[in-house]
């Protein structure tokens, strides 16, 4: 997948459909090929010029109970809010 | 209570307009983030893990009711409904929007507050003795000093460049309580022979990946001296600095590859033609800014220690909170009130925007209107009348405020860690949750006596892990958190870097693996000991043992 942060409010955000950006991972792309991971990530570079989206990068995810989970830790976090204050984020 | 001058109250709205037409460049792709990058980190916002995160100086920790309302207003409108209140005496928002952050930086403006030179290799925002003016131990206001060096250093033309960031630390007091020794300048009070007040000056400390307690690079600087001598520290290292490794770049590594000896020759040339030039500082201008600092009139009080002894032995919770989150003033029938942001399962230093609310509240009902904000993250109200604790006490509990454990185990420094900042490898939040709900026995922790759990999410040491009694640094092996434990580290005016006790441990283990270092020490400290007294004395092989058993051989 390619996760981001909106420039506009920094709130992370997921490549989905229709070259949108989606707050919800839930909602975002989930990349099988590496040819489309190549031509996403130029999409996401041109969104990136374009003032919609800050280092958007491609990260790993494994697909639980039919939803897309980041592998790293890292990105665990960032998709899915801080642990320590799960009610201000989507679980 | 200290106020911006005119020049400060001009300047920062005009920094304002600037900032919301930079805002607006950014928006338009008129700047690229590259550009826009340095200019935002100017104003204190960086980008996070999940938003921007604007951080906003508390200059000395000091606050007004006046402020802190802002604060909560800022939290309410703005962010989560809550602030994070850090070792620097700072607080910082989690939840910040790009485009409204000139509007935040408006309010805070308005109320005298900016985040200028809260980040960027500049000279940050100098911190000190939170009980500063009103402690009996003190030998003058070092807040004078922070606000003529801040006054000096704000926008210095020659110092906003600096190889990397620089940070100053000053303490009016023998028992620092300021952490001036890990500081890239510290500043210490003392009396020379004559008797004469004057600084000794430490300079190199610092944590993060390599850490070193500042050394000594002059005994003793009279007050006058102390811009052109500081100057001269800084012109050496903006000189000499290593601007080609971002790891190397700090003051400390250049201290300590050259000696302090050779440093102290550097600046002592560089000083010799400025020390009687401009920047010698004239007493008026210290009078002039010391009036900023006037304490309050007192009103002539009778010690209350009689009656409260009385109300003590009646109420053992009030005698606990007393006896530990109360601080003695230095004028009679006065106390210095310790609210505790680190209540079981808290995460240190965050506060609601309704308790904000209530605390400002609160400061102008018992304590002349002032906030004090410490570097161990709590908030300190500073002109408490010794009648009215009692019942100032009731109201601190009821906003779960009065955890009577100041300076005890659970009082624990953590930073943000990897739920919330970007450069963390591990989070630091669920260890300080986990070990504050592990040791909720009041009488265990005051048996316990001092003790300090510092804890940081990463190498670069925000939680000041290297000098916690117990300092906790997590990291991140193949993707799984782990925590490497430190023992024997203290930020006071006997300051040591902790020694590392064996490999890191997952998670599940920290509470136990505390509880068996503090067992181990209960068992073996002699009369008065406190923790890091019985360390010192026995060294680190019994801990190692307790926690890591026959392991401990092969760590």
């Amino acid at each position: 997948m390619i996760i981001a942060n909106r420039l506009r409010d920094g709130v992370v955000v997921f490549l989905g459909p229709g070259e949108g950006w989606e707050p919800s991972i839930a909602a975002g792309t989930v990349i099988e090929e590496a040819n489309d991971a190549e031509r996403l990530l130029a999409v996401a570079k041109r969104h990136e010029g374009e003032c919609r989206v800050i280092d958007p990068i491609l990260i790993e995810v494994e697909i639980k109970d039919g939803k897309p989970r980041p592998i790293a830790i890292r990105e665990v976090v960032r998709a899915f809010g801080p642990t320590v204050r799960t009610d201000l984020t989507e679980v | 209570m200290y106020r911006y001058d005119e020049f400060d109250e001009r300047f920062v709205h005009e920094r304002v307009t600037q900032f919301r037409r930079q805002v607006q460049r950014r928006l338009k792709g008129e700047l690229t983030e590259d550009q826009f990058r340095p200019l935002r980190l100017m104003n204190g916002l960086y980008l996070q893990l999940h938003a921007y995160m604007l951080r906003i100086n508390v200059p000395y920790g000091t606050l007004s009711s006046k402020q802190m309302r802002k604060f909560a207003y800022i939290a309410r409108t703005y962010d989560k409904n809550y602030g994070h209140f850090t070792t620097r005496q700072n607080i910082q928002y989690n939840w910040i929007k790009l485009e409204q952050t000139p509007d935040i930086l408006k309010h805070l403006a308005d109320v005298e507050v900016t985040g200028i030179q809260s980040s960027g290799n500049c000279v940050r925002n100098i911190t000190s003795d939170q009980y500063a003016g009103r402690a009996k131990d003190e030998l003058a206001d070092p807040r004078i000093y922070c606000e003529l060096l801040r006054q000096y250093s704000f926008l210095h033309p020659e110092f906003s460049y600096l190889p990397r960031k620089f940070k100053i630390a000053v303490t009016g007091s023998p028992n620092d309580r300021a952490a001036v020794a890990v500081h890239d300048i510290g500043l210490r009070m003392h009396k020379n022979e004559q008797g004469e007040i004057g600084f000794e000056v430490l300079v190199g400390g610092g944590l993060g990946r390599t850490p070193y307690i500042g050394q000594t690079i002059r005994k003793w600087l009279a007050p006058e001296h102390l811009l052109s001598y500081v100057e001269s520290i800084l012109r050496i290292y903006n000189m000499q600095g290593r601007r080609d490794n971002i790891h190397k770049a700090r003051i400390k590594i250049i201290v300590n590859q050259m000696g302090i000896d050779k440093y102290r020759e550097l600046v002592d040339q560089d000083w010799e033609f400025t020390k009687n030039g401009v920047l010698k500082v004239p007493d008026e201008e210290v009078a002039r800014i010391n009036a900023y600092f006037a304490a309050p009139t007192y009103e002539k009080l009778a010690d209350q220690t009689a009656a409260l002894t009385k109300l003590r032995a009646g109420d053992k919770a009030f005698d606990r909170w007393l006896r530990g989150n109360v601080i003695e003033h230095k004028v009679p029938g006065y106390a210095i009130v310790n609210l505790s942001l680190k209540a079981p399962g808290k995460a240190p230093g965050d506060i609601t925007a309704d308790k904000m609310d209530a605390v400002a509240d609160l400061a102008d009902r018992y304590s002349l209107g002032e906030i004090r904000v410490s570097h161990r993250q709590n908030l300190v109200f500073v002109d408490v009348k010794q009648s009215e604790l009692y019942e100032l006490w009731h109201k601190l509990v009821d906003l779960e405020l009065a955890t009577p454990n100041l300076g005890l185990l659970t009082d624990i420094i953590c930073c943000p860690g990897l739920d919330f900042c970007a450069l963390a490898n591990a989070r630091s939040i669920p260890i300080a949750q986990d070990i504050s709900r592990a040791f909720t026995d009041l009488d265990e922790l005051q048996k316990i006596g001092q003790f300090t759990i510092n804890i940081s999410g990463c190498m670069n040491a925000c939680g000041h892990h290297h000098v916690g009694h117990i300092g906790i640094l997590g990291v991140d092996k193949r993707n799984e958190e782990f925590f490497q434990l430190t023992l024997g580290g203290s930020s006071d005016q006997r300051a040591s870097l902790g020694d590392r006790l064996g490999p890191g441990l997952p998670q599940s283990e920290i509470p136990a693996a505390i509880r068996k270092i503090v067992d181990t020490y209960l068992v073996v400290r002699e009369q008065g000991e406190r923790f890091l007294d019985t360390y010192r004395r026995i060294g680190i092989e019994p801990f190692k043992r307790a926690v890591y058993g026959d392991q401990s051989q092969a760590a």
